[in-house]
């Protein structure tokens, strides 16, 4: 008999997101997503000046904090035509780059290890074997058995302390839980460590922000961020070399470090790789612009479609503006409908839950509207994230994903003792692993943007904004950004001289946690789910592993019922 | 928003070792004289990390990723050495039952910090801020019931923030709108420096008081300032010297935002002082005007942006330079005259560009 198991909230995420599953014979049957938070950003932006909009925008996630902010701006120049300067170019890909080195990381050690990484087991290592392993694996200069050690003394005194925590709530000694001590031990190390060097990529952020998180140095038109190499109040060769040094570090973490241990946790857990796929539909957006204009890029974008890809080439290339729709059947908002964002309206209707506390998938259950691209007529759902950019970057042949793509797939291949191919990456783990592939190309792409950013400089080139001319009737643009999490869009009409008249946002969070469409279509999150195992239902960690893969951007709770909803069972702890 | 409620005395005592280094430094952050050390000290003794509950309401969770960024103490510290937090949905391990079952557990036993991000939705909107099947109103009410104190980190749990923001489409408030009858201290900012929230716990574990307030809320060693006061182009102010666009001469000389729309001279915080990321920089110093957003209200007061405060005087009769060069004239004779000149010419033409676009 199949059981409805609830988990609200979903943690370790951004906000809030309740998660609903079915599960029949030990396996994941059906599976609904739900976001449960809803502030009305889209509405409090219209009526408000263009040029503030990004600021607001910005808003929307303090995690993706700088993406929201891009895209906006990105949203009012791409409707104005309006070039920025190649100096604003290179600061904003700088941003980029560094936020989605600092979100990786966070993402991989903060908010999903303790999915697959028993602290507790860490406690009986042996810190020698366990210097002996990561040497065997890594070549990261933080290792050691002193080290293990030490951290492992502290583990031990925060455990005899009796006040646990965040951690009191864990899922140790669940039999999912496979890795070794010695490799937890290695792994909890890392997550301390890897505090310091997601603190550094926020610091690169932060000298030319103004602040992180929510940077203060855009401008519809550019950057506000003042250069001048011969002044102290501006950005100088002090602050430049500032920044090339925390980005070296950060480099030296993500591959030496991050990329191989993801490598090795993914080594473990091979059967995972068969669970947690969406299917054959991937989008990704091209990112880290060259020209001012947005019409070549150092990241490939486009549509994965039973791997044939059609690339994405520029901000304004209609293949993209022209394709995006969301539906709102299943979402709560007044209407039924599916339209361009520019021709969507925000109208919150909240329906609620069902008498018997659960959510009704058959009528609307999130506040999350289901984005769906129009593929030769029909709407389809996409799968969005660094494993959409992956696959699109690798199938084009781009240099720099093929190198670390495939340095990461025979490491895993000689790891596992089994060939692992660009199609296992279509996993639960495979998605932690393309992140981390990701991550180590955004590190040497962050150093390419700053070496640009210096030689132009350095030709005397001090120009950073082009200030925007809004004209009296109504215009319209769409700003995308591949952000950590995937695919970002925002969509502006502008009217009246500079007023925002209708303003949209279609997240990489929508893309992938939105609940059916209309024809029943489900969402990224729902489809992943089905067939995963779940060993002991009052203990949920199989389904927060999957959901976790994607890096959600709400918060989201999982529980089970009856398939003929006649027994609803609330999980509780043991 | 009533101002007995930020001043509140407290019932227990609370205190843990191992923040003496990080005490010391906030002690500096906190303006305090050293003496504070010893108070550190004596608090140390006690083994006992105080519990901290932390609730997610309607927010973007900046307020908690600010955190990740602080350094003194670090996020390790501060969850390892220095507090027991019980409830952080962002960071803690379990999820789901097992995350309904600590917040239970959490709130049970009295005398807790409740530490509060996101506003909270009101009225007919109460149900759009749903935790385990719960609202945001429900679960604020029931986690203030038993907590010692709650620290609002962030504009939105101090006043609302941005979905209180016009229209306001989800009658969005902040706690102090909801929690009358327990000490509250604002935090606010958008997210807030991590350090006046780490120091204002710090103040309250070593005083086993909250800090005094503002009639906002606000801790005084943070906020009791104007920015525009402590702000390192004060002197282009007084002077006449503005940044007339992003990218100008004056914007790379380092000059004055004011005609930028800084909002810094309406706005009390201690940005320039304590600047963030540990890398000396708040957002005046990259080129950028201040936003404000340490005001209640701050997104429909301080927009739009780039428009200039109105009501605000800029200096006149030449400002510091013309004094300054007064007093200059008698020792430096013709030189200092012709720096009178100059600095003239600056502040008449500033006078005359504002004048201009007041019209």
């Amino acid at each position: 008999m199949a059981k409805r198991v609830v988990v609200d909230p979903i943690t370790r995420i951004e906000g809030h997101l309740r998660i609903e599953v079915e599960v029949e014979n030990g396996r994941i049957k059906d599976a609904v997503s739900s976001a449960q938070m809803w502030r009305g950003l889209e509405n409090i932006i219209i009526g408000r000046k263009a040029d503030d909009a990004w600021m607001f925008a910005q808003r929307t996630c303090g995690v993706c904090t700088t993406v929201h902010a891009i895209a906006s701006v990105r949203s009012v120049e791409n409707a104005l035509k309006l070039e920025i300067p190649y100096n604003a170019q290179m600061v904003r890909n700088l941003i980029i780059a560094s936020h989605a080195l600092q979100d990786h990381i966070v993402h991989f050690y903060h908010l999903s290890a303790l999915d697959w990484v028993d602290i507790v087991s860490a406690l009986k290592a042996d810190p020698k074997k366990a210097a002996a392993i990561a040497d065997s694996y890594q070549n990261w200069k933080l290792n050691g058995d002193s080290v293990f050690r030490a951290v492992q003394e502290k583990l031990k005194k925060f455990v005899a302390s009796g006040q646990l925590g965040i951690f009191a709530t864990g899922y140790w000694g669940h039999p999912a839980m496979i890795l070794p001590p010695e490799v937890n031990l290695i792994a909890v190390t890392h997550y301390l460590q890897a505090l310091d060097f997601q603190r550094k990529a926020c610091q690169a952020i932060a000298i030319l922000g103004g602040k992180n998180p929510h940077i203060q140095n855009l401008a519809v038109g550019g950057v506000s961020t003042a250069i001048n190499p011969d002044n102290v109040a501006t950005l100088n060769m002090e602050r430049l070399e500032y920044i090339k040094t925390l980005l070296d570090d950060v480099r030296d973490f993500v591959q030496n470090c991050y990329l191989p241990d993801v490598i090795a946790i993914a080594s473990f857990y091979k059967d995972w790789l068969a669970y947690g796929k969406t299917g054959e539909y991937y989008l990704a957006v091209p990112e880290l612009p060259q020209d001012t204009k947005g019409e070549t890029f150092d990241l490939p974008g486009g549509t994965v479609i039973n791997n044939k890809v059609t690339p994405i080439k520029s901000f304004y290339d209609p293949y993209f503006i022209n394709n995006v729709y969301e539906n709102i059947t299943h979402a709560w908002y007044d209407g039924d409908w599916t339209r361009h964002p520019w021709e969507e309206e925000t109208v919150p209707k909240y329906t609620g839950l069902k008498p018997d506390g659960t959510v009704d998938e058959n009528g609307k259950y999130s506040w999350s509207k289901a984005p769906r691209f129009k593929v030769n007529g029909e709407y389809v759902p996409m799968e969005v994230g660094p494993l959409s950019q992956v696959l699109a970057g690798y199938l084009q042949g781009h240099k720099l994903t093929r190198k670390w793509a495939d340095y990461a797939l025979n490491q895993l291949s000689s790891m596992a003792g089994t060939k692992v191919t660009i199609e296992n990456l279509k996993s639960t783990p495979g998605r932690h692993l393309a992140r981390a592939i990701r991550a180590a190309m955004m590190a040497d792409l962050a150093m390419k943007q700053w070496e640009q950013l210096v030689d132009n400089i350095g030709r005397g080139d001090l120009e950073i904004f082009n200030p925007p001319s809004y004209p009296q009737g109504e215009i319209r643009g769409c700003g995308f950004h591949e952000a950590p999490r995937g695919v970002l869009s925002h969509w502006s009409v502008v009217h009246n001289g500079g007023i925002m008249k209708n303003y949209q946002e279609v997240v990489p969070s929508t893309w992938n946690a939105g609940p059916r469409d209309s024809k029943g279509q489900r969402g990224p999150y729902e489809t992943a789910l089905i067939g995963n195992p779940v060993v002991e239902p009052e203990k949920p960690l199989e389904v927060l592993r999957t959901v976790h893969s994607f890096d959600p951007c709400i918060a989201c709770a999982v529980h089970m019922i009856d398939p003929e909803g006649k027994e609803i069972v609330k999980v509780k702890a043991l | 928003m009533d101002r007995n409620m930020f001043t509140g005395g407290f019932p227990g005592t609370i205190s843990r070792r191992g923040f003496l280094r990080a005490c010391a430094i906030a002690t500096a952050a906190m303006g305090l004289p050293m003496e504070m050390v010893s108070k550190v000290a004596e608090a140390a003794e006690d083994p006992k990390r105080p519990r901290v509950v932390w609730l997610h309401f309607q927010e973007c969770t900046g307020c908690s990723e600010s955190l990740l960024r602080a350094s003194h103490p670090d996020l390790a510290a501060l969850i390892l050495d220095l507090i027991d937090l019980q409830y952080h949905e962002t960071l803690m391990a379990g999820a789901g039952p097992q995350a309904e079952e600590a917040f239970e557990k959490a709130i049970e036993e009295p005398n807790y910090i409740l530490v509060v991000e996101g506003s909270i939705p009101t009225g007919d909107y109460e149900d759009f801020c749903m935790i385990g099947g719960h609202s945001a109103m429900h679960n604020l009410k029931r986690a203030a019931k038993n907590a010692l104190a709650i620290i609002n980190i962030g504009t939105c749990s101090a006043y609302g923030g941005i979905p209180a923001a016009r229209p306001n489409p989800t009658k969005a408030v902040g706690t102090g709108d909801i929690i009358k009858d327990k000490p509250i201290v604002n935090v606010p900012g958008c997210p807030p420096n991590p350090y006046n929230f780490l120091s204002t716990v710090l103040y309250f574990l070593t005083f086993k008081k909250l800090p005094p307030t503002d009639i906002y809320g606000r801790p005084l060693f943070g906020y009791g300032r104007r920015i525009h006061d402590q702000c390192e182009r004060r002197p282009h102010f007084d002077e006449g010297r503005y940044v007339e666009q992003f990218g100008d001469e004056g914007h790379r000389l380092g000059y004055c935002l004011y005609k930028m729309g800084c909002k810094a001279p309406e706005t009390f915080s201690n940005c320039s002082i304590i600047r963030f990321n540990d890398v000396e920089v708040w957002p005046v110093s990259v080129g950028n005007g201040c936003y404000g957003c340490t005001e209640p209200n701050f997104w429909d007061t301080m927009t739009p942006f780039h428009e200039r405060l109105p009501g605000i005087s800029l200096p006149v009769n030449g400002g510091i330079i013309a004094n300054a060069t007064d007093i200059g004239k008698k020792a430096l004779g013709i030189t200092a005259a012709a720096l009178a000149i100059h600095a003239g010419i600056g502040v008449a033409k500033s006078l005359a560009k504002g004048k201009k676009e007041e019209e």
